[in-house]
Parts: C-alpha cells; sequence; structure tokens
C-alpha cells in the first residue's frame, strides 16, 4: 500500500541540486529545480547504473555523474538519441514540507 | 498572437538546416511555408556518389523524412517551383496560380551544373550530375549500357566517374586542365590520383576541348574534342562546375553578383529577404561544401529569429575525395606565390605525398596524398593562423607521430576495415560510426559523439573519427577549432567571450553572467556551467561566488566518484614523502572503515578506494591529513626522486623543491588536472618530461620544462627555460600555472593550450616580461592566500547534506 510520507524541508535540498532519500527497496534521488520544482527518480542511471542524485542538474535535466547521460526530470527518460527510463515517484510539496508517495 | 509568415524557397540542405536551427531557438515564432522543386524531401546531397556507386540506397540519405514537416506544422510543397516574388505585395507566386503571403522570405535555391554551350547537349543520355534524379538516371543508364564519358576531372566528375565504373561501365574522363583536381591539388598529387584511378580501370583523356557531342536517333554516340578525334559513347556526364540559382532572385530585383549578395546576417538587400547555401555570393565568395552552409543556416535562424547575434565571417574549406581508398587532403592556397615557401614529401613508391605551402611563419596551403592523418591538424593551424616556429622540424611527420593509446597504435583510419575498433573506451567499430554519419547524416564530431558514443569519453580516438567523418563527408567535414566553438548548445558565445565578458564587465556571479551573455537555456547545462564556474572564480578570486552545484561531483564532495558510486580518498603526501606515523593512520582508516582497495597511486601516495559517500567525512576526521585534490581541475601531485638527500647521482634537492612546489600550490583550481614533477638530475626519475610543469635539477640549477603529458596522448614537454635558484623555480612555475589559469579553455590540458597559443607565446609573457611574470605569480598567490583544506571545512561544519541521506518518516 502505497502513502504519502515527509522527508524533508523544501530547503534541505538545494536549488539546482538533490539529495538521496534511502526508500525501502532503493535509492530515491530528489531533485530541485531553479523554480522550486521537485521531482523524484530512483537514483539510478539506465546506462550503467550511476547515482543520478551526484549529477549536475538544470533545465528539467540532470546529467549523470558516470558517463553523462541525460536524463529528463519530469519523463525519467534519456534525452534523445540516448535510449532508457529510471523509476519516478511521485511527490508534493504542501508548507514547505516534501512528501513522497511510497 | 497572430505567427509570422516565413517561405522558404528550396527545401536542401541549408534552407531545411536554417529552419531546423530557427525552430530550435524560435519554435512558436512563424508559420512555415517550404517550396521545393524536386517531389523528395531534404536529402543529403554529399552522399549521392555512396548511392551512385551502390553502397547506399537513396532512403538511407533522407534527411528530413515526411512526418517531420507534419511534426513541425511546416507546410511543405513539393514538385512546386516558385516562379516569381512580388517583393511589393510580399507574395510568392508559386506554378499553376498558387501564391503565398510572406512576412519574411528565405531563399535557399542552391546551384545548377553548368553545361557546356556546344552542339548535342540537348540529346538523350546527356546528364548533369546533381540530384537524385541525375543519380538514378546514371544508374539506369548503366545496366544498359557500356560506354560512360564523364566531362569534368574535379571532384564531382571523379565520383562519378568512380560511382558508374563501380556499376560496371567502361569509364572515361575527359578533362581540359593538364592534371586531375586541378584546382585542389598540384601536379604532381594529380598525377598520383590519376594513376591511382586508372588501376581501379578508369581512362583519362586529359587537356582535351570537347567540341561537340555527337547523336544517333537522338541519343548520344560519341564525343567529338576540338583535334577532331572522336570517341564513342552510350552516356554523357557533364560535371564541369555549378552556377549558383539567381534568377528567381534577380527577378525580383535582388542585387546579384554571380550568386545573390548578402551581408553577414545573410540578409538581402531586401530586408524582408535572407539567402543561404550555394545560391548566396558572400563577400564575393559562393560556397559548394556543406559546412559554410550550415554555419550560415544558423546566423540566418538567429536573425530570423529577431536574436540579432550572430554573424558569418566566410568559412576556409578543406577538400576530400569521397571514393573509398583514395586518400588525399587538400587546403587553401597550396600553389602559393613568390613570398611563401614549400615544404614536401614525396614517396611516389609508397604512394605517399605531402605538401605544405607556408608564407611569414604560417600555413598557407596543404595537399596531402596517400597520408591525410594530419589533414586536420594543418587546416586548424591555417584557420587559426598559427605561427609554425618551433614545431618547423616536425611539421611533415604530424602531430600524432608519437601515437595516441587505445587502438593498437593504429593512427590512419584508411587502413582500418570496417570491424576494428576505433573507439576503445565505448567499443565502437570503423563500420559502425561510418554507417551512421551516413544514415543519420551526421557532420560534426560531437554529433558522431552522440549518436555512437565514439569518442565521448577519454577522446583519444578523436583524429581516428575525424578522419572518418572527413573520409565519408568529403569536403563536406570541416571542424571548428576550439576558438571557434561555442561554449555548448546553451550559447553561442566561445570561450574567449565569455573570459572577456567575466574579466570586462566584472560578473562574479553564473546567473549574471548567463544573463549578460544571453544564455539560451535558463539554467545552463553540464557543459558550460562547471566552465562558468572556473571562470568566474579564477577571474575574481576571494569575490566571485563558488558555485557548488555548477560543480561536477568530485568536486563537489572532494572524492572521485569510482562505477559503483562509492568514492576514492587520496590523502596528500607532499612530494611523496610520508612517514611512519601516517602510514599507521592510513592503515587504521582502512581497517575501521572496511575500505575494499588501498592502492599506492602514480602520484606516489595512496588511494582509498571504494569509501561510501556517507562514511567520507568521518575517514577525513580520522585522517587529518590535508586532501590530495585527486578529484579535482587542481594540482593533483609534484612527483619527485630521491635526489641529493640519498642518490648518489643526485645534484639538486628535488624532494625538498617538489614539496614547496606542492605546499605553495596545492589548493589551486585550473581549467585542467596539473601535474608536476622535480628529479635530482638528467636521469629525470621523475619523469618531468610528460608533465603540465616539469623541472630537471642539473648541477648549475634548474631546467624548467612545460606543457608535457602522459596520458591518453603521449607527449614530451619543451623545454621553458632554465634558472639558478629553487625561488626562481617556484616563481616561473608559478607563472606560467597563473597565465594557463588566465587564458586557457576550460577542460584544455597545457598541452592543449600551448599547442593553441605557442611556446613562444608563454615565454613571451614569463621569461622575457620580469614585471609580468611578477605580477602573475603574485595573482597567484593573491588567488591561493586564504583558501582552506576543503576537507577540514567539511569535517568542522555542523551540517554535511551532501554527506547524509535522507529517511522516509512513517
Amino acid at each position: 500500500m502505497e502513502n504519502w510520507h515527509k522527508v524533508c524541508e523544501l530547503a534541505d535540498i538545494p536549488q539546482l541540486g538533490a539529495r538521496v532519500v534511502k526508500g525501502k527497496n532503493c535509492d530515491i534521488a530528489l531533485f530541485r529545480d531553479a523554480g522550486d520544482r521537485i521531482y523524484a527518480l530512483h537514483d539510478r542511471c539506465p546506462h550503467k547504473g550511476g547515482p543520478l542524485s551526484q549529477g549536475i542538474v538544470g533545465n528539467g535535466r540532470v546529467t549523470c555523474p558516470l558517463h553523462g547521460m541525460t536524463i529528463d526530470l519530469e519523463a525519467g527518460r534519456a534525452v534523445s538519441p540516448d535510449e532508457g527510463c529510471t523509476d519516478r515517484f511521485e511527490v508534493k510539496i504542501d508548507q514547505g514540507i516534501v512528501y513522497l508517495l511510497v | 498572437m497572430q505567427k509570422l509568415k516565413l517561405v522558404v524557397v528550396g527545401n536542401g540542405m541549408a534552407g531545411m538546416r536554417a529552419v531546423e536551427e530557427l525552430l530550435k531557438i524560435a519554435p512558436d515564432l512563424y508559420d512555415i511555408t517550404v517550396f521545393g522543386a524536386e517531389p523528395h524531401p531534404n536529402y543529403n546531397r554529399i552522399m549521392l556518389s555512396p548511392v551512385l556507386a551502390g553502397e547506399q540506397k537513396f532512403e538511407d540519405i533522407i534527411l528530413n523524412d515526411l512526418a517531420w514537416y507534419e511534426e513541425n506544422g511546416i507546410r511543405l510543397h513539393l514538385g512546386k517551383k516558385v516562379l516569381k516574388i512580388n517583393r511589393k505585395e510580399r507574395v510568392a507566386e508559386a506554378e499553376e496560380g498558387f501564391s503565398v503571403e510572406y512576412d519574411r522570405l528565405l531563399l535557399a535555391t542552391g546551384s545548377s551544373p553548368f553545361i557546356l554551350p556546344i552542339p548535342g547537349r540537348d540529346l538523350d543520355g546527356v546528364i548533369p550530375y546533381r540530384d537524385i534524379s541525375d543519380t538514378q538516371a546514371m544508374i539506369d543508364a548503366a545496366e544498359k549500357y557500356r560506354k560512360a564519358v564523364v566531362i569534368g576531372g574535379g571532384l564531382l566528375g571523379l565520383e562519378a566517374a568512380n560511382g558508374l565504373r563501380q556499376r560496371g561501365m567502361d569509364v572515361t574522363v575527359v578533362h581540359l586542365a593538364p592534371w586531375l583536381m586541378e584546382r585542389q591539388l598540384d601536379r604532381t598529387a594529380g598525377r598520383m590520383l590519376q594513376r591511382e584511378l586508372e588501376k581501379r580501370g578508369l581512362e583519362f583523356m586529359l587537356e582535351r576541348k570537347t567540341e561537340a557531342l555527337l547523336g544517333k536517333e537522338g541519343r548520344v554516340c560519341g564525343v567529338k574534342f576540338s583535334d577532331g578525334e572522336e570517341i564513342p559513347a552510350d552516356l554523357v556526364v557533364m560535371a564541369v562546375g555549378i552556377k549558383p540559382n539567381t534568377q528567381l532572385a534577380e527577378s525580383a530585383g535582388i542585387h546579384c553578383n554571380r550568386g545573390i549578395v548578402v551581408d553577414d546576417t545573410m540578409q538581402t538587400f531586401d530586408p524582408k529577404i535572407y539567402a543561404v547555401g550555394e545560391c548566396v555570393s558572400h563577400r564575393g565568395t559562393s560556397y559548394g561544401l556543406v559546412a559554410p552552409l550550415f554555419d550560415m543556416a544558423k546566423v540566418c535562424a538567429n536573425h530570423l529569429a529577431m536574436m540579432g547575434i550572430g554573424r558569418y565571417a566566410g568559412s576556409y574549406t578543406a577538400t576530400k575525395l569521397k571514393v573509398t581508398g583514395v586518400d588525399l587532403f587538400s587546403a587553401g592556397n597550396f600553389d602559393g606565390d613568390e613570398h611563401s615557401e614549400e615544404i614536401v614529401l614525396n614517396d611516389a613508391a609508397g604512394g605517399v605525398y605531402k605538401k605544405i605551402t607556408i608564407r611569414d611563419g604560417k600555413i598557407i596551403g596543404a595537399v596531402l596524398y596517400g597520408d591525410t592523418v594530419d589533414g586536420q591538424w594543418y587546416f586548424r593551424m591555417l584557420k587559426e593562423k598559427q605561427d609554425i616556429g618551433e614545431l618547423r622540424g616536425h611539421l611533415m611527420f604530424g602531430e600524432s607521430h608519437l601515437g595516441n593509446a587505445g587502438h593498437e597504435g593504429r593512427v590512419q583510419a584508411s587502413n582500418m576495415t570496417d570491424d576494428m575498433e576505433v573507439c576503445g573506451c565505448n567499443g565502437v567499430c570503423k563500420g559502425t560510426i561510418a554507417r551512421a554519419i551516413k544514415e543519420k547524416g551526421l557532420f560534426t564530431l560531437d554529433e558522431v559523439r552522440k549518436h555512437t558514443k565514439a569518442s565521448s569519453s577519454c577522446g583519444s580516438c578523436t583524429g581516428l573519427v575525424e578522419q572518418i567523418l572527413a573520409s565519408t563527408l568529403g569536403g563536406g567535414y570541416s571542424p571548428k577549432t576550439s576558438a571557434e566553438k561555442p561554449v555548448c548548445a546553451c550559447t553561442e558565445h566561445t570561450h574567449d567571450d565569455v573570459r572577456c565578458a567575466i574579466r570586462d564587465e566584472k560578473l562574479l556571479s553564473i546567473s549574471e553572467t548567463m544573463a549578460f551573455m544571453n544564455w539560451k537555456t535558463p539554467n545552463g547545462c553540464a557543459t558550460c556551467r562547471p566552465a562558468l564556474n572556473y571562470y568566474l572564480i579564477s577571474t575574481w578570486p576571494h569575490e566571485a561566488a563558488d558555485d557548488p552545484q555548477s560543480r561536477f561531483v568530485n568536486e563537489r564532495v572532494h572524492a572521485n566518484i569510482q562505477k559503483d558510486g562509492t568514492f576514492s580518498v587520496v590523502p596528500r603526501m607532499y612530494g611523496g614523502i610520508t612517514n611512519p606515523k601516517q602510514l599507521h593512520k592510513i592503515a587504521d582508516v582502512a581497517e575501521k572503515y572496511n575500505v575494499p582497495m588501498v592502492k599506492v597511486t602514480g602520484g606516489q601516495r595512496i588511494d582509498l578506494l571504494g569509501v561510501k559517500r556517507e562514511d567520507l567525512p568521518a575517514i577525513w576526521a580520522d585522517l587529518d591529513m590535508p586532501s590530495g585534490y585527486a578529484y579535482g581541475k587542481s594540482i593533483r601531485t609534484v612527483k619527485t626522486c630521491v635526489g641529493t638527500e640519498f642518490c648518489r647521482f643526485g645534484t639538486q634537492d628535488s624532494t625538498g623543491l617538489g614539496i614547496m612546489l606542492e605546499q605553495a600550490f596545492d589548493r589551486m583550481w585550473a581549467p585542467h588536472k596539473v601535474k608536476m614533477a622535480v628529479s635530482g638530475c638528467p636521469r629525470n626519475c621523475a619523469e618531468s618530461t610528460i608533465k603540465d610543469v616539469g623541472i630537471i635539477g642539473v648541477d648549475s640549477g634548474w631546467e624548467i620544462y612545460v606543457a608535457g603529458n602522459g596520458g591518453i596522448k603521449a607527449e614530451v614537454s619543451q623545454f621553458f627555460v632554465k634558472v639558478k635558484t629553487r625561488e626562481e623555480a617556484m616563481e616561473y612555475s608559478g607563472a606560467f600555472l597563473q597565465l594557463y589559469r588566465e587564458e586557457a579553455y576550460y577542460l584544455e590540458r597545457t598541452v592543449h593550450w600551448i599547442g593553441r597559443v605557442g611556446l613562444d607565446y608563454a615565454k613571451s609573457r614569463i621569461v622575457e616580461n620580469d614585471e609580468n611574470r611578477r605580477a602573475l605569480y603574485q595573482r597567484l598567490l593573491y588567488a591561493l592566500s586564504g583558501e582552506r583544506d576543503p576537507w577540514k571545512n567539511i569535517v568542522e561544519s555542523t551540517k554535511k547534506p551532501l554527506f547524509e541521506s535522507l529517511v522516509v518518516e512513517a
């Protein structure tokens, strides 16, 4: 059964940066863009499993630190011509608190 | 808001590239209508030769299929010619009374083959070589007929001849000049090319003027020359040149002079009308190669998008012949004049000929036959007007004679078979690259990297990939030099532009810089953000904001990320000297944190590998040693030999100087990593000659060498200066590093930077200018003053968000 869980305050995640959440089954990367939108993806690059949370974030994308594959944060999909997907998680902000649906 | 109306006349490579560029930067500005005279969507014209030769199918060379036009909301009128432009009413009038209004008109009408005005030119079986229908006509003729005559021994004529020969015809090439491709080759190279093509079964008749084409029952049956001789022919291909299509523009009263005259913004004399491609005349030149057309398209799109930046300043072009197995390259003024000189290598039996033309110490032209490996190198120096100075001695032997690592020492792509590996990092074969170039319509190194991953990791195979691009695209390949290239796709500005703006306008943050320079993306990308961050902090130390989110992960967490997401920890051991106390500490830490691997590095220190991100601050606290910066674009190590302290040969205290250097500069950020070494005698046990700054002690002082490299491309450093004292060695080395910090592009190693600006330049700023050297050194010391150890900083901070994971609260 999935539920909304409190994770952190919005301020805990740097703008154009990320934090890692230890999930039950896997690490989840929380990304914050310049407009304070939060995205949650499985912290694993579809290319060779790199930790996306450690990448450089901008323009709704993150670039994996291992080999530079770029992932669209909204779609959880590699930017063309690369191919591959990573799981997305639902996330919401309520009064400055970030919640994750897991 | 009502969209503006853009009408594009011409559905070829230049016009559609302009539309593509426009859609990238202003997707909603225009309603776009495209007219194409041919009944096909846009295809890759430079791949017609492989289609003719049977190596490629037409479907493979389509660049924009019909779905692309639809997806982008472009109204496409195929097989419809625009007959008239009514500039007063701003209407383009096409066949059958069809007309479209425009706010902006883009002319991309291309060029037409030049047809000799001789009797018989209208006979059946006489065709030019320009588009896919001509190509198809040749393919059809090859099935029915035996004897082909190609008039014109230039690039296009020879490719046509080769294709027809491969389709089984007997082919004779007729040429007016005394040797083939006389505009691209000198006599020697032209002769070598002829011999090679003769071996493949082509016949040549040189210095022959065609007087008439003979016919029988409406079809061509022979060619007659001015000397009276006649030869039989079932097919005649005219490939004697092209002329820009200007009729439409001229009939509308637009100024033309051989081509449609445009300014540097690609605007014609009517400000509502732009033109790009082979139809234009820019600064008196018309271009028939694809690289300049793409440059024009980019500038034109920028102005159509009303951004108003970007100028087209003309292009240098280089030529390659797309005949499989023939290796030739030509660029610039290879004939020279009375003020020029030549360096020539002629190995007739080996089939290699190279000529480089030089004027005032700069390359002005080059012809290469049989070995074109260094074509792009010469071309780059030609375009950059680089002083060849100290390179002169080994210019002929090329850039790559020392060999690159990773592909069995192979430096010549033409000798490789399709199944041979080019990119050793990503396992990409030659055939895969060539196929991607042809079928996906790739034109640049960056595109090949994106689509195939070849050359996208360490870059050591870049030279090979460039050769494959050049031989697959022929003259279509014209690489940009690092000085010409924009920083990344987020901007049109080059590294130099950005550095100047940051310095001259005193920009202190990334957002300020992006706003000032009209960055195209709101936050930049993983390529430009680290570059901007470096330029800011190196230009304005202690003033500009260092943005951790614009640093690569390694420099953010001060450790080196590994393939499994763990990190490596390398503490500093100044000069490679350690002691039992340090070793105890390291051993204790390795045990306490279950470090999976402990390794002695090439930089004379110890690496703890496989450390979890969460453990980093605690490990640093326990080690209580400074960060070794083994993860940064910064000083890595100063390698030393034992020197006079113990060595019986040592002439100088190399460890002492090494430690001094490392302690003084160890927190210095740089455009790329920097490795140093100090050897105590010319035996050079510290390998100073493959370092960014390498010092060798001799009895009378210290010799300083710079710009060496031991990695991807082994490069021996060059002698820079000899000094007497350790203090001088510090000052000269520091000044060199500061010049590198201030002027090199981000991610440019010293070897590439010096390759670009020349060692003489660095000497003029440092060795020959005492005041400037001291000022450089002072600026470096100022930048480093107060810089704290990053590990200590993190250990002492109360919050460590980068190293702590969040947990889901129940």
